[in-house]
C-alpha cells in the first residue's frame, strides 16, 4: 500500500464526466481530494491523494490518461523561492499540516512537500512572493 | 569593575575585543556569573530585520541643463515627495505606482537603487527665471545621483503586538495574513536578539550611537515617532508592548539588498524590511543584568485585529519563547503563530556585526544626547478650531 499525490487535469470536453469514481470501483484505490476546481477556460484540476498498490495505481493512471486526463505529481507544484525567502517564517503560522516550519537549529525556512496539501493560503502570505504555487 | 567605551574601543583597535551576540550572553551569564561575564565580555551585539513602513530616502539628483525646480517628481512611476529644494525628495516606502499599483511602490525604487539598476527620473516644474525647464525625463542609478541616505522616522520598535483574528474571514493587515477564527497568530520583535530589548533603560543606545543599517553603517538620528518611553515594564525593563522608537539615518551608497528588501503585505500595501544591528557595551555587572534577558523573560500582548478601531480588545500576554514555538493555546484552541521579522536574518546581522568589531572594523559611540521621557502618545481627535 502507497501513497501518492497527483494532480489530474481535465481538459473541457471531459471536465462533467464521472471518471474518478472507477478508480474505486475498478481499481481498488481510496482516494482523498484535497482541493478541485474548475477554471475560467473550463478545464477541471482535481488534487488527489490517492492510496493502494503500486501496480493498481499505475493502472489508474493509465485508464486516467486514456480518458483524456493529464496527470502530474503534485509534490513538483509548490516553490519555495530560497533566493527570495528571508526565513521570517509567517508562512508556518498560516500553514495547517506544518510542511512549512522553520528549522529549530538555524530558524531558517523548511518545506516537507510531502506533508503540502496544495491548499494555497501560504501563496499571498509571503511579504517577497516566495512561494508559487502553480495547481 | 566598571568598563568605559573608551577602554573597549582602545581593545577593539588592538583586536584583544571579546564581543557576543544577544543570543550568545545569555548562556555564557548563566554559566559564568553576572560578575565574570561583566569582566570578560566588552560587546554584546543586539539586531533586528524586520519590516518598517517608516522607512524611506532622500535622494539629491544634481543639476540638468538647463536647470529645473522639480515640483512634481515621479521615480519609476511612483510619486516621490519633491516640496523641498530644486532637485531634492523624499521616496516613501509604502508609496504606490501610479500604475502597477499594490505590484511596485516606494520601497521597490529603493531596493533597485541599492540593486544598481536604472531607475526612470520623471519631474515637472512650473518654471522660474533661475529654473527655466518646465519637464525632464531621464535615467539615475544610485551612482549617479549625489546624496542618497535612508532616513527612518521611526524603526527598532522596542516590541510590539501579537496579532490574531476573531473574525469568520480572512483579513489582511499590517500584521500580514489573519485567517479566521482565531486561524493564526502573526508578531513581530526579534525577542532576546533585539535591541532595545537588551538595553530597555536607554542606558547605551541614544542620539548619535554608531548602528549597523542595511549592510553598512549609520546612527540613531532622533527618537523614533510614537517614541513611547513610559509603557509599563516588568521587573527586567522590558515593556509588554510597543515602548520606545528610534528615527535612524544611513548611507544608501553603502547598504546591500541582503540586509534591506522591499515587500507586499496581500491587500495591506508596501513596506520595507531594514536590517538593523545595535551594538552594546558591558560597562558593568548591571548592563549584564539588562543583557541576559531571553525569549521566555519577554512578553507581548495578543490583540484582536478584526476590530477596526484604535483600541483593540487584548486577549492576554504571552511570551516571546512560546510564540517562537510555533503553537500556542488560545482559548481551548491550539493556534499556530508566525513571526514576519526574521530571526535568522537578525542573527546573520547580529554575527555580522560582531566580525566587524572584532576586526577593528567598527568602533563603539557615547550618544551625544539620552532619549528623552517625557514623551507619551498622543491619539488624534476630530475637533472644531473651538474645541481644542
Amino acid at each position: 500500500m502507497i501513497t501518492r499525490r497527483l494532480i489530474l487535469n481535465f481538459p473541457e470536453k471531459i471536465v462533467t464526466k464521472p471518471i474518478t469514481y472507477r478508480l474505486v470501483k475498478d481499481y481498488d484505490l481510496q482516494f482523498n481530494i484535497l482541493r478541485a476546481e474548475i477554471t475560467a477556460d473550463v478545464t477541471g484540476k482535481i488534487l488527489l491523494e490517492i492510496m493502494g498498490s503500486k501496480n493498481k495505481i499505475e493502472e489508474g493512471i493509465k485508464f486516467l490518461e486514456g480518458e483524456g486526463v493529464s496527470i502530474q505529481e503534485a509534490s513538483r507544484d509548490i516553490i519555495v523561492d530560497k533566493e527570495q525567502c528571508m526565513d521570517c517564517g509567517v508562512c508556518t503560522s498560516i500553514c495547517i499540516t506544518q510542511a512549512l516550519i522553520l528549522d529549530k537549529n538555524n530558524y531558517r525556512l523548511l518545506f516537507d512537500k510531502d506533508k503540502c496539501i496544495l491548499c494555497g493560503f501560504c501563496q499571498n502570505c509571503c511579504p517577497v512572493n516566495a512561494i508559487k504555487l502553480n495547481i | 569593575m566598571a568598563k568605559t567605551l573608551e577602554e573597549i574601543n582602545k581593545k577593539i583597535k588592538n583586536g584583544s575585543v571579546v564581543v557576543l551576540n544577544a543570543e550568545e550572553i545569555i548562556d555564557y551569564a548563566e554559566q559564568n556569573g553576572v560578575k565574570k561575564t561583566a569582566r570578560d565580555i566588552d560587546v554584546v551585539t543586539t539586531a533586528t530585520f524586520g519590516p518598517m513602513c517608516s522607512t524611506g530616502a532622500f535622494l539629491s539628483f544634481g543639476h540638468s541643463d538647463p536647470p529645473i525646480k522639480m515640483s512634481k517628481v515621479w521615480l519609476n512611476d511612483v510619486p516621490a515627495y519633491a516640496g523641498i529644494a530644486a532637485v531634492d525628495v523624499y521616496i516613501g516606502a509604502t508609496e504606490l505606482s501610479e500604475t502597477e499599483d499594490m505590484n511596485y511602490g516606494g520601497a521597490y525604487v529603493i531596493e533597485d537603487l541599492i540593486s544598481g539598476k536604472p531607475v526612470k527620473l520623471r519631474a515637472t516644474a512650473y518654471g522660474t527665471d533661475c529654473y527655466p525647464r518646465k519637464e525632464i525625463e531621464t535615467y539615475i542609478t544610485l551612482e549617479s545621483i549625489n546624496q542618497a541616505y535612508i532616513f527612518n522616522p521611526r524603526n527598532v520598535y522596542q516590541n510590539y503586538a501579537a496579532a490574531t483574528n476573531s473574525s469568520n474571514k480572512t483579513i489582511y493587515t499590517y500584521m500580514g495574513k489573519l485567517m479566521p477564527n482565531f486561524g493564526n497568530i502573526t508578531f513581530s520583535s526579534a525577542g532576546q536578539l533585539s535591541p532595545l530589548l537588551n538595553d530597555p533603560y536607554y542606558r547605551t543606545i541614544g542620539i548619535g550611537t554608531r548602528i549597523f543599517i542595511g549592510g553598512g553603517q549609520g546612527y540613531v538620528a532622533w527618537q523614533g515617532t510614537q517614541h513611547n518611553p513610559g509603557k509599563d515594564r516588568l521587573a527586567n525593563g522590558t515593556p509588554s508592548g510597543p515602548a520606545g522608537t528610534l528615527a535612524l539615518i544611513g548611507d544608501m551608497k553603502k547598504m546591500n539588498k541582503n540586509f534591506i528588501r522591499a515587500a507586499t503585505f496581500h491587500g495591506y500595501g508596501i513596506t520595507m524590511y531594514v536590517g538593523v544591528g545595535i551594538p552594546i557595551p558591558v560597562l558593568d555587572e548591571e548592563m549584564v543584568e539588562f543583557l541576559k534577558v531571553k525569549d521566555e523573560d519577554i512578553y507581548t500582548e495578543i490583540m484582536d485585529y478584526s476590530v477596526q478601531r484604535r483600541n483593540k480588545p487584548s486577549l492576554g500576554k504571552i511570551n516571546y519563547k512560546q510564540l517562537k514555538s510555533g503553537s500556542i493555546m488560545l482559548k481551548g484552541k491550539k493556534i499556530q503563530t508566525g513571526s514576519f521579522s526574521s530571526y535568522a536574518k537578525a542573527l546573520e546581522i547580529a554575527n555580522l556585526l560582531k566580525s566587524w568589531i572584532t576586526k577593528g572594523h567598527f568602533l563603539m559611540t557615547n550618544f551625544t544626547a539620552p532619549l528623552p521621557w517625557d514623551e507619551k502618545v498622543n491619539t488624534l481627535n476630530i475637533l472644531s478650531k473651538e474645541e481644542l
